[in-house]
C-alpha cells in the first residue's frame, strides 16, 4: 500500500506540472489574441487607456505580467474581472460553478447509468427488437447535437406539457431539461460501448464456465459479465467529461443557466483576460482531476492493474 | 455395471448463412461409472460439438436433430434449461482448455471455487468456502487460506488448470468432461495435471470423458478411446486395441503421423483436409484422403464392424470380402506386439443400424460384389499419395 501512495503522490505531482503548462500556454495564446479590454476604444483618450492599463498592469513587458500572473494563481490569486466592476475571478466562478456542477454531474451520472443498463440489456438479447431498438436509440443520441435536444425538450415539455420551465435557473424542476439534453451523449456513447464489451465478455471463456457451473443467463451476467464488460468503459468517462464540460456552454445558454460555460463564452468576446485564465485553470483543474479519478477506478474494478502500480517499485 | 451415460444415434447441425453445417452425424457410445472416455480427432471432427452437447452448452444456431443423450436414465436433449442448472457444475462439470482465460479476471479465487457449492448444495457460505479451500488443498495449491484471496493473476498456468479442475469437483460431480485441459499448457506441466486428474479419479470416483488431438495424452489417461472423423465415430475400442490393434485407415494415419522413439527422417502426415460438413460426402468421409479406400467407400457408408466385443470399426476393410491390405510398416510393428484373437469380422446389429441410415440404395450391405471391393487407387490418382 505504501508504493500506492507514492504512486498517488507522483501522479498529483504531473498534474500540477500539466496545471502549470495549461496556465503558460493559455496565458500567451491570449495575449495574441486581437483586440484589447475596451469595447469603446474609439472614444477613450491615449491618456485613459494609458492609466487603465497601468492600473491592471497591462503596461508590464508581457514577460513580467506572466511572472505576476504565476504569482497570483500559486497564492490564490485569480486577478479580478475587468467587465464585472472589478469583482474577484474567483468570486464570479464560485458564485457560478454551482449550477454547472449540478447540471453536469445529474447528466453523466443518469447519462451512464441508463446508458449501461441499455448496453447490457441489449447485449443479453442480442440480436432482437429489443437490441436493434437499443442500438437506434444510441445512434440517434450520438449523431443529434445536444442543443437540438435541447430545444426539442423545451418545445415538448415546456411549451406544449408545460411541466418544467422553459429558461429559468430556480431550484431542481428547471434543472431536469438541461441535465437531460446534457445526458443524451453520455447515454449513447456508454450504451454502444457498453453493448460492445458484454457481447466480447459474454463470449469469453470465463463465461463459459460460470455457465457450466449452472448459473442462469442472468446470473452469469450479474456476477461475471457486467465487470468485466465495466473497465474499458472507465477509460471513456474522461473524455465524456471534457465533452459535457464543453458541450455545456451552449446547453447553459439555451437554457438561461448562470453557469461557467456562459461566463466563458462572455468573456472570451470582451478580451476579459482574468476570467479566461481563470476559466480554463478551473477546467484544467476539473479535467486532470477527473483523468485521476479515472486511474483509480481503474485500479478498484480492475485488480491486475492494482497490483501492477504496486509493484511497479 | 450400468451405464451412466448413452448417447444414442446423436445428430447435430449448425445453422450458418452458408447453409445448414453437419456437425456431428450420428454418434453412440457409452461410459460407465469410473471410465475414463477419451475422444480423439483433428480439429472440426465434432469432440468438442459432442462433449458440449452433454452439457447442453451448444451455440444458439446450433441444433439437436435427432438422438438422445440418457444421462442415469434421462434424456437430457428433453431436458429444460433449469432443469439443466441443477445439473451443470453438480452433476456433470467441465474443464475447459485454456486455464488463462477460464477464470473471471475480477473475482478472487476462492469465490469462485465456492460459487456451484453455494449454487448447489445446501451449505451456509463459510462451509462453501472451506470446501473451496479444501479443494485448493487437494488440487496441490499450497497455502490454500492465503491463495483463496488472491486473484488469477497472481497463479500460473498449470496453478489456474488446477483451480479450474478444482471448480469442477465441488459438488463431486459423476461425469466430468475435460474439453483439451492440457493442450495449453507445456509439458512438464501437461504430466501433472493429467496425474493430478488420474489421482483424483481415484478419489473421487468419477467418469471422464477426455477430449484432446493428443494421442499421447490418451495413451496416458484413457481406459476407452473413441477416434472422431467428419461428425462419427469411425474407431471405437480399449486403449490397447486402439493403439496397438488399430483397424480404420484414419486411426492408422493418425498412430503415423505420431512421433516416436524410432521416428527418423520425416514424419507422416495424413493428405488431404477433412470434408465440408455443409455437404457431407457419400460414403466413408475419409475415404478421399485414404490411400486404401475401396470403391465402395466412394457409394456406401461403411456400418461399424465388430472386432472385438469392446472394440468397433467403421470401415469396408473389415468386410469377409475385402481385399487384404498391408496397413503402414508402423502400424504392422504395432500390431505385431498385440497378442491376435480371433476376430470376428461381422457388422454388429445394433450399431451397424445407426450408419445404415444414411446409406443410400437398398444395397445388403453384406453382400457387395467383389468389383466394388476392389481397391480405387488407380482412378484417383496422385491426390491420394502422402504429400510431405
Amino acid at each position: 500500500m505504501k508504493s500506492y501512495t507514492k504512486y498517488l503522490g507522483k501522479r498529483v505531482l504531473y498534474m500540477i506540472l500539466t496545471l502549470f503548462l495549461i496556465a503558460s500556454i493559455t496565458f500567451f495564446l491570449m495575449k495574441l489574441l486581437p483586440g484589447t479590454p475596451y469595447s469603446n476604444q474609439d472614444k477613450l483618450s491615449e491618456e485613459q487607456i494609458f492609466i487603465m492599463n497601468e492600473k491592471y498592469g497591462l503596461n508590464e513587458p508581457i514577460i513580467v505580467q506572466y511572472g505576476i500572473y504565476l504569482l497570483g494563481l500559486v497564492t490564490g490569486d485569480l486577478g479580478t474581472s475587468f467587465q464585472f466592476n472589478n469583482t474577484p475571478v474567483a468570486e464570479l466562478l464560485s458564485s457560478r460553478i454551482a449550477p454547472s456542477a449540478q447540471i453536469g454531474i445529474q447528466a453523466v451520472v443518469v447519462g451512464t447509468i441508463l446508458g449501461i443498463v441499455l448496453g447490457v440489456i441489449s447485449a443479453m438479447k442480442q440480436g432482437t427488437w429489443v437490441d436493434t431498438t437499443a442500438t437506434l436509440t444510441a445512434i440517434l443520441g450520438r449523431s443529434i447535437p445536444n442543443f437540438v435536444f435541447a430545444v426539442l425538450l423545451q418545445l415538448i415539455f415546456g411549451v406544449w406539457l408545460g411541466w418544467f420551465p422553459i429558461a429559468l435557473w430556480s431550484g431542481f424542476a428547471s434543472s431536469i431539461l438541461p441535465s437531460i439534453a446534457l445526458a443524451i451523449s453520455p447515454l449513447a456513447d456508454s450504451a454502444r460501448f457498453m453493448r460492445t464489451e458484454m457481447v466480447d465478455v459474454l463470449s469469453s471463456d470465463y463465461v463459459e464456465l460460470a455457465k457450466a457451473k449452472g448459473l442462469s443467463k442472468w446470473e452469469v451476467a450479474f456476477k461475471h459479465g457486467i465487470r468485466n464488460a465495466l473497465i474499458p468503459l472507465v477509460t471513456l468517462l474522461g473524455p465524456m467529461a471534457v465533452a459535457l464540460m464543453t458541450g455545456s456552454m451552449v446547453v447553459e445558454n439555451i437554457f438561461a443557466i448562470p453557469g461557467i460555460g456562459e461566463q466563458f463564452v462572455k468573456s472570451i468576446l470582451t478580451n476579459d483576460y482574468p476570467t479566461i485564465m481563470g476559466v480554463t485553470m478551473l477546467y484544467s483543474l476539473l479535467l486532470v482531476s477527473v483523468i485521476l479519478l479515472v486511474d483509480v477506478l481503474y485500479g478498484i474494478i480492475d485488480p491486475r492493474i492494482r497490483v501492477a502500480t504496486e509493484g511497479g517499485e | 455395471m450400468e451405464n451412466i451415460l448413452e448417447v444414442k444415434d446423436l445428430h447435430i447441425s449448425f445453422d450458418t448463412y452458408a447453409g445448414q453445417v453437419r456437425a456431428i452425424r450420428g454418434v453412440n457410445f457409452d461410459l460407465k461409472p469410473g471410465e475414463t472416455l477419451a475422444i480423439v480427432g483433428e480439429s472440426g471432427s465434432g469432440k468438442s460439438v459432442t462433449s458440449r452437447s452433454i452439457m447442453r452448452l451448444l451455440a444458439s444456431n446450433a441444433n439437436v436433430d435427432n438422438g438422445e443423450i440418457l444421462f442415469k436414465g434421462e434424456d437430457l436433449v428433453k431436458k429444460s434449461e433449469k432443469e439443466m442448472q441443477k445439473i451443470r457444475g453438480s452433476e456433470i462439470a467441465m474443464i475447459f482448455q485454456d486455464p488463462m482465460t477460464s477464470l473471471n479476471p475480477t473475482q478472487k479465487i476462492g469465490k469462485q471455487i465456492a460459487e456451484p457449492i453455494i449454487k448447489h448444495q445446501a451449505v451456509s457460505k463459510e462451509e462453501a468456502y472451506k470446501k473451496a479451500e479444501e479443494l485448493l488443498r487437494l488440487v496441490g495449491i499450497p497455502n490454500p487460506e492465503k491463495r483463496m484471496k488472491q486473484y488469477p493473476h497472481q497463479f500460473s498456468g498449470g496453478q489456474r488448470q488446477r483451480i479450474v479442475i478444482a471448480i469442477a469437483l465441488g459438488c463431486n460431480p459423476d461425469i466430468l468432461i475435460a474439453d483439451e485441459p492440457t493442450t495449453a499448457l507445456d509439458v512438464t506441466i501437461q504430466a501433472q495435471i493429467l496425474e493430478l486428474m488420474k489421482e483424483l479419479q481415484h478419489k473421487i470416483k468419477t467418469s471422464i470423458i477426455f477430449i484432446t488431438h493428443d494421442l499421447g495424452v490418451v495413451a496416458n489417461v484413457a481406459d476407452r478411446v473413441a477416434v472422431m472423423y467428419a461428425g462419427k465415430f469411425v474407431e471405437v475400442g480399449t486403449v490397447d486395441e486402439i493403439f496397438y490393434n488399430p483397424q480404420h485407415p484414419y486411426t492408422w494415419g493418425l498412430l503415423s503421423s505420431m512421433p516416436t522413439l524410432e521416428t527418423s527422417g520425416y514424419l507422416y502426415a495424413i493428405p488431404g483436409t477433412p470434408p465440408d460438413l455443409l455437404n457431407p460426402p457419400k460414403g466413408d468421409a475419409f475415404a478421399p484422403r485414404s490411400e486404401y479406400a475401396l470403391k465402395v467407400d466412394t457409394m456406401y457408408e461403411p456400418p461399424l464392424f465388430k472386432v472385438s466385443d469392446t472394440h468397433f470399426a467403421a470401415t469396408w476393410l473389415l468386410h469377409p470380402d475385402a481385399p487384404k491390405v498391408t496397413p503402414p510398416a508402423e502400424i504392422v510393428a504395432r500390431q505385431s506386439g498385440f497378442r491376435t484373437k480371433q476376430l470376428q469380422i461381422q457388422p454388429s446389429d445394433d450399431l451397424s443400424q445407426m450408419s445404415g441410415q444414411d446409406l443410400e440404395g437398398p444395397q445388403d450391405k453384406n453382400n457387395l460384389s467383389v468389383d466394388e471391393l476392389t481397391t480405387d487407387r488407380d482412378g484417383k490418382g496422385e491426390a491420394n499419395e502422402p504429400r510431405y
